[in-house]
């Protein structure tokens, strides 16, 4: 079954209700009141933040960093608050 | 490959339409890191519904099939049954994931039903307490005290008053092979046993305690630690029901019910004799649980 | 090929087995249950290959269809009255996610009061829900549209569910003699299922998610329409090729019955049909020109067929075995509106017969005959809508 991703009329659309396209292109992150601004400084990479992020927004770098992926980042501070040594603060955007 | 203890490798897409802080979605991302690519699941009308996107978008990267409300249990048995007769059982796990809604309420016929014939399923319900998709309604899983827009504070009181129903005692009065409760906050503990309901032959419940903060109100950045505290306070205790023996994989339950509940919104109305009726109570409930672990592994 | 004496159930579950169902989900009830136990000794038996689900509730079995045919595996489960309208909201699922599955359902009367005898209002009420629908007049056809609707509802450019109505006890408990076609024959004219959009893990895909009203929920709604408007030119080539194969002739939606010349002519569904027809020929005995159509299909309606075959006749009357309320019979509504805005006008009238499974005999025929001829000499119907051997 070919991608969907060009849907412009009847025609293009299966007979069923069949989705098959990632939904990476719904930039959640704008969604953000307040951004997540990693530390390197104190950052243990103890990737506890990697783990706690329900929107899969933190990565590694090639330092072993955790990268936080501002597209899709909420901004929902769970990573900030679980951080071991607070190496992570919550600025308010656009600031 | 394991980063903080846990498997690295992702199934799900960012760009979903969870709630920030959604509890339900750490559920699923842990759920999933075990299960791995071979996994087909089903999901009803939940939260999880319409967080994937709108067609043709999908969050999931492993095969999912949505059902009505209350069939989760029993799509997962057709899904199963198919796969059975078409050779594929053995390399597939059938997963039916539903809110607590759907499977204590409209879907526990069809629950009771997949249990009861066995299938090679794990049904996980992932608890965030009431109908938090519809709007933060009351279920049979929100907890007592709650303020739900069905059981709205007002002058006459009408916040919820009635306790939790037990799913685990439901599950496990089907003599179900493997039962077990879950929470995102002991993200290890969480991954074992989704490992053990892996290899499990029958069926799996797996309780998921699923902090929501939309629906309870609270500042998102504290949903792990708001789940620390159900824990710790024993209102959401970790533990196992395996061939009937119930194992209790967290002893330390050291903070009052307060704690727990002066976090939250949903409870703001509430007075301390009620919570004194309310610390009681997960007394008491923990104290039959120490005795069935010791009972049922005598 | 054998030929046993067996009843409408039992030819219903050899219809299951033949066709190679693959997971039967399924829950009893009256007068249903011998299909699900004939399928279960066959299942037990190693004679069927398939998956036996004892479902909790038809709801559930319908679920359960639905999930094993999207995981790509041929679905089968049967039914009446109270468990048909049960899985009510699972028929519009069914049709929705286009799982071709199909269903035996025994027509029977809806509670309460209590009712076991047939009825067609369960079959009737669910006419919305975007399933194929066929009344059934034989044990033989039971079993051979059952084969027939596998291989139409499979068929890509269909990919649609299907159900076949059969009288609760006319059909369901009455033996007659019935071909049994041979499981190769059947291989060759029924092969495996392959499925559409088969879940598969190598491509992952999300079934039945949210769609918007701007993009793309109606333009999906608008290609269950495409597809029930194909429905019978396919349904057409797959009779034809059945014939070759087995030598039997379905002839689609419609079955005329001396309507050639025929000044009135009746239309019925289901078994009854026969006694319709036995009338008929002691009608004709006497030189009166009387016909009758059966109607095989209600969805899709044949209303083109129907016109069609209706072109010459002077007089119908439709004969409901079921009714809605607020209105009227459902085949005469639909009838009158497919005649509507034909140039000739047709006087055209309801009869409400044999509710709660209130016999049909030859001599209530008569009477409807009888009564239809003098609405037709007098041109006058003397009432729209009448029911048929109430006791007032």
């Amino acid at each position: 079954m070919k991608k969907l991703d060009k849907l412009v009329s009847i025609k293009d659309l299966p007979e069923a209700p069949v989705s098959n396209v990632p939904s990476l292109s719904q930039k959640t992150g704008t969604w953000r009141v307040f951004r997540p601004e990693i530390d390197k400084e104190k950052c243990i990479k103890c990737y506890i933040c990697w783990r706690c992020c329900p929107d899969i927004s933190i990565d590694v770098d090639e330092e072993g960093f955790p990268r936080i992926n501002y597209d899709y980042c909420k901004g929902c501070g769970i990573c900030a608050h679980e951080c071991p040594k607070t190496a992570i603060r919550m600025e308010r955007e656009g600031k | 490959m394991k980063r903080a203890g846990i498997p690295t490798e992702e199934f799900i897409y960012s760009g979903h339409t969870a709630c920030p802080g959604c509890g339900a979605m750490l559920v699923a991302r842990y759920l999933l890191k075990v299960l791995g690519k071979n996994t087909i699941m089903n999901i009803p009308a939940c939260c999880f519904a319409a967080i994937p996107g709108t067609f043709p978008d999908t969050c999931l990267g492993i095969p999912l099939l949505y059902n009505a409300f209350e069939t989760t249990a029993a799509t997962a048995s057709g899904v199963e049954a198919a796969l059975k007769i078409k050779g594929k059982k053995e390399k597939i796990t059938v997963v039916g994931f539903a809110g607590d809604g759907g499977t204590a309420d409209i879907g526990i016929q069809a629950l009771s039903g997949a249990i009861e014939r066995n299938h090679q399923i794990i049904y996980v319900c992932y608890d965030n307490e009431a109908y938090m998709n519809t709007g933060m309604q009351t279920s049979s899983l929100t907890p007592m005290g709650a303020s739900t827009t069905t059981n709205p504070v007002g002058k006459k009181g009408g916040w919820r008053i009635r306790p939790k129903k037990n799913m685990m005692e439901i599950v496990a009065a089907h003599n179900i092979p493997y039962a077990a409760t879950v929470n995102p906050s002991y993200p290890m503990d969480f991954i074992k046993k989704i490992e053990k309901a892996k290899s499990i032959k029958g069926t799996s419940y797996i309780h998921a305690y699923s902090v929501c903060p939309t629906g309870w109100r609270y500042q998102p950045e504290l949903g792990l630690e708001i789940g620390r505290l159900a824990t710790e306070t024993g209102i959401f205790p970790l533990y196992e029901f395996e061939n009937g023996a119930y194992t209790i994989n967290y002893k330390k339950k050291t903070k009052e019910v307060l704690e727990y509940y002066k976090l939250q919104g949903r409870f703001r109305h509430l007075s301390d004799d009620f919570i004194k009726e309310v610390q009681t109570l997960i007394d008491k409930e923990w104290e039959k649980l120490l005795y069935k672990e010791e009972c049922s592994h005598r | 090929m054998v030929k046993m004496i067996i009843t409408g159930n039992v030819a219903a579950a050899w219809g299951a087995r033949l066709s190679r169902a693959e997971v039967i989900a399924a829950y009893p009830i009256t007068p249903q249950t011998i299909i699900v136990e004939k399928l279960a000794q066959f299942v037990s038996d190693g004679d069927l290959k398939a998956e036996y689900l004892h479902m909790e509730s038809e709801h559930s079995a319908m679920a359960a269809c639905i999930a094993a045919s999207q995981t790509g595996a041929r679905a089968f489960t049967a039914t009446s009255s109270q468990g048909l309208v049960l899985m009510h909201e699972l028929l519009h699922w069914a049709s929705g996610a286009r799982t071709p599955i199909v269903m035996a359902n025994v027509n029977r009367a809806l509670a309460p009061p209590w009712n076991v005898w047939v009825e067609h209002t369960d079959m009737m009420s669910q006419r919305d829900t975007g399933w194929i629908q066929f009344y059934a007049e034989s044990n033989q056809e039971v079993l051979d549209t059952i084969i027939i609707c596998y291989k139409l509802c499979e068929d890509k450019d269909i990919q649609l569910p299907a159900m076949i109505g059969l009288d609760a006890f006319y059909l369901s408990h009455t033996s007659e003699i019935v071909d049994i076609p041979d499981q190769d024959l059947v291989d060759k004219f029924l092969p495996q299922y392959d499925p559409a959009y088969p879940l598969d893990i190598e491509n992952p895909t999300s079934v039945g998610s949210l769609s918007m009203p701007h993009q793309w929920y109606p333009e999906f709604r608008y290609k269950i329409h495409e597809a029930m408007q194909r429905v019978l030119p396919k349904l057409n080539q797959i009779e034809e090729d059945f014939y070759k194969e087995f030598g039997r002739k379905y002839t689609g939606p419609l079955e005329l019955y001396d309507t050639e010349d025929a000044e009135v002519v009746l239309i019925v569904s289901g078994a009854a049909a026969g006694t319709v027809k036995e009338t008929v020929d002691m009608l004709r005995k006497k030189g009166v020109k009387a016909g009758v159509i059966r109607l095989r299909m209600f969805r899709p309606f044949p209303s083109e067929e129907l016109a069609k075959a209706l072109s010459k006749v002077s007089f119908v009357g439709v004969i409901d075995r079921s009714f809605s309320f607020g209105h009227e019979g459902a085949i005469f509504s639909e009838l009158k509106a497919s005649l509507y805005g034909l140039k000739k006008y047709l006087p055209i009238k309801n009869f409400i017969v044999g509710i709660g499974g209130r016999d049909i005999t030859t001599n209530t025929i008569n009477r409807i005959y009888d009564n239809c001829f003098s609405c037709l000499k007098n041109n006058k119907i003397d009432t729209p809508v009448e029911w048929i051997d109430i006791k007032v």
